[in-house]
């Protein structure tokens, strides 16, 4: 094994000395956790609502008072009061407003009369993000509008109390676990992929097999030098990424320990899965052609931007031979749960048994000559 | 014994034979070149001694082991410099050796000793801890050669050590190999397509074209060895009709070429003709403006036996080259 930790300590010596490498590698799913996580985590706030009073009456007033008081609190909407339904609808229609409340001629005496009143909520559906919030937010102003203002003691209808077995979990820690196994990723796609066949073309594989090594001693020395550089990389992301985004008890050592172990794992199963890809490939070009497209492939279908029940079929059954679900359900677990190995098992058994696989077909396709 | 001893030898890849049954032997101690345009299957033919090419049919004996079936017993034996630029440019010198030296399980105490005699070899010494990135082409090449003997081999190969050097670096690198061989007790087996390469610092010479062994011997014989040991370049003033067969005519003439008024003679012997061509050109009243008289050359030697100039042929990449692969 001498001369499989020969390649090893040639490598990590490289590596030490090619800090772009090392930022590369560490900056690209930094920059996307604080970027996707800010962008997509936050509450949406100052939705514009244009509200046209058609009535006048005294329970429209109401109606608008309530606006004004979510306006002025929570700050969700921002209600501007228009006279003209034509030109609120104009507005809508420029984007100038994100919808129009109209409260109708009738409403005052449909309120007196218990007669279902209604107003209404024109919305610009091309946000449904928007669109649904503004929906949500006035419906739940209109629930508080229809409450008698002495409730009975004994309500009457059934209703669900939602309780949160964890505290508020923000976008950005959601997204964490997703961008470690991205930065052991990019690691393993740098370091196992582009170099691997970067040195290949420049002929430095040459001088490996013109001496006596072996094939088993080849391959170790690969793959042990790419795991040591995958899992670097995926610590020191966890470790910062955590502190970004403010992980309760982010040193707490038994569960860095179970940490290191599934990135250590998960670091194996992708450079198996990239030696596999990459063993007979000589071309230069095509493991940075094919960056992009595995990097989609392997990160959006793992669960670690949005919930895998909201995925059509083709892409579950992605989801089910994606390695990236495993380790992005096992990281979840550990950082946003903090549950011990009981509860990721099946992701370390699965990793394990895909890295065997890979790794095993790799090496039957492994030349040990040119 | 002799320390390469190549036995029909075939090399094809799909419907191309780069290498077409080749047979020679390379005594122990000699520095033995193989002379040929790129694409004359001198690289396959490297490649397949030192083991990183199976052959297709035939095979060869390194250092007494059969290439296929003592491959391991071959790379002990075997020191290898490739073409291309493999030393790692981040790494310093004496890195490069180490990481070698461990690759060939080199034992420690000794693994010191060699390396501190390779770099005074090579004249490195100084530049031990520089990283190679940071040296001239001809010190990365002196990196490389030193590289390849860190485990003591018996037989050192070369595949065109000094292409892209500068002249000085040049003769720097044959002074080199030159002193390596005689302290060492090395058998040299390097591939060139450089005539003076060939020339001053060859044993012996295999021209190889086409996957062929054209011809072998040591430098001095295979210039003998051509018809038209000495060639002679003149240009007279108004040469009559016929001059050229009047001069092909004169004993010891071989032939004799017309290109635009220059007439260029062969001859066995270059003082007899001469004097005899100025004879019969102050007999017939035809002016002599200019006269030179050139020794046979190797390039000579290789147009005889490819039928065709070697010089012609450089700038013609060959196919193993990758677009990233870093020459000198």
């Amino acid at each position: 094994m001498q001369r499989a930790w020969a390649i090893i300590e040639r490598e990590l010596r490289r590596f030490r000395r090619s800090p772009v490498l090392i930022a590369m590698a560490m900056i690209m799913p930094i920059i996307q956790l604080v970027v996707l996580g800010y962008a997509f985590g936050g509450n949406v706030k100052h939705l514009k609502v244009a509200i046209v009073d058609q009535d006048h009456g005294v329970p429209a007033v109401k109606v608008r008072e309530l606006a004004s008081a979510m306006a002025s609190g929570a700050g969700t909407i921002d209600t501007v009061d228009y006279a003209d339904p034509g030109q609120a609808l104009d507005d809508l229609r420029n984007g100038r407003v994100n919808g129009v409340l109209t409260i109708p001629p009738e409403f005052s005496r449909r309120v007196l009369e218990k007669n279902q009143p209604r107003v209404a909520l024109v919305a610009d559906n091309t946000d449904t993000f928007v669109s649904n919030a503004l929906a949500g937010v006035l419906s739940g102003m209109m629930a508080a509008y229809g409450q008698p203002a002495h409730a009975p003691r004994v309500p009457g209808e059934a209703t669900l109390d939602v309780v949160e077995v964890y505290p508020y979990v923000p976008y950005v820690q959601y997204l964490l676990p997703g961008s470690v196994v991205m930065s052991v990723f990019v690691m393993v796609m740098i370091g196992g992929g582009i170099i691997f066949i970067d040195d290949k073309a420049r002929g430095l594989h040459e001088g490996y097999l013109v001496t006596p090594i072996t094939k088993f001693e080849l391959i170790a020395g690969f793959n042990v030098s790419g795991t040591i550089k995958a899992v670097l990389a995926g610590v020191v992301l966890m470790i910062v990424g955590s502190l970004i985004a403010g992980i309760p008890s982010p040193f707490d050592p038994l569960r860095l320990l179970r940490l290191f172990v599934v990135i250590v794992i998960t670091a194996f199963a992708l450079i198996s899965l990239m030696f596999l890809l990459m063993v007979r490939v000589s071309d230069p070009l095509l493991p940075r052609a094919t960056f992009g497209v595995l990097n989609t492939l392997l990160y959006f279908p793992s669960g670690a931007v949005y919930p895998q029940q909201g995925f059509p079929g083709w892409m579950q059954v992605i989801a089910v031979v994606d390695p990236f679900t495993y380790a992005v359900h096992a990281l979840k677990c550990l950082l946003l749960k903090n549950t011990g190995f009981a509860a990721i098992s099946y992701d370390l058994m699965f990793l394990s048994l895909f890295a065997v696989v890979a790794m095993t077909a790799a090496t039957l396709l492994f030349k040990r000559t040119l | 014994m002799n320390a390469i001893d190549v036995r029909a030898i075939v090399k094809k890849f799909g419907d191309f034979t780069a290498v077409k049954g080749v047979s020679f032997t390379v005594d122990d101690g000699e520095i033995f070149g193989l002379l040929g345009p790129n694409g004359a299957g001198k690289s396959t033919l490297i490649r397949m001694l030192t083991t990183l090419l199976p052959p297709t049919a035939g095979t060869a004996l390194v250092n007494g082991f059969d290439i296929v079936r003592q491959a391991d017993g071959v790379r002990r034996s075997i020191g290898v410099i490739p073409q291309a630029m493999t030393s790692d440019l981040e790494l310093s010198v004496e890195e490069n050796l180490i990481i070698f030296s461990k690759l060939y399980g080199v034992p420690r105490v000794k693994r010191e000793r060699l390396i501190t005699e390779l770099l005074a070899a090579v004249e490195l010494t100084q530049w031990r801890t520089a990283q190679v990135k940071n040296l001239s082409g001809g010190m990365r090449r002196r990196v490389e050669i030193a590289r390849g003997l860190v485990h003591e081999p018996r037989v050192f190969f070369l595949d065109e050590p000094t292409t892209g050097l500068d002249p000085v670096s040049r003769v720097a690198v044959w002074e080199m190999l030159r002193q390596l061989k005689r302290e060492r007790d090395l058998t040299i087996l390097l591939t060139t397509h450089y005539m003076d390469e060939a020339d001053k610092l060859c044993d012996r010479i295999a021209i190889v074209d086409h996957g062929e062994l054209k011809a072998l011997d040591t430098p001095t014989r295979l210039k003998a060895s051509i018809p038209g040991l000495n060639s002679l370049e003149m240009t007279f003033l108004s040469p009559p009709e016929g001059w050229a067969q009047t001069l092909e005519a004169l004993p010891s003439v071989e032939g004799v070429t017309n290109q635009d008024g220059v007439f260029r003679i062969a001859t066995y012997n270059g003082p007899a003709t001469t004097s005899a061509i100025l004879e019969t050109a102050a007999y017939a009243g035809v002016p002599v403006l200019s006269l030179s008289v050139q020794s046979t050359t190797l390039d000579d030697v290789f147009v005889h036996y490819t039928g065709r100039a070697l010089r012609d042929e450089l700038q013609e990449a060959s196919a193993q080259d990758s677009p990233f692969m870093l020459r000198r």
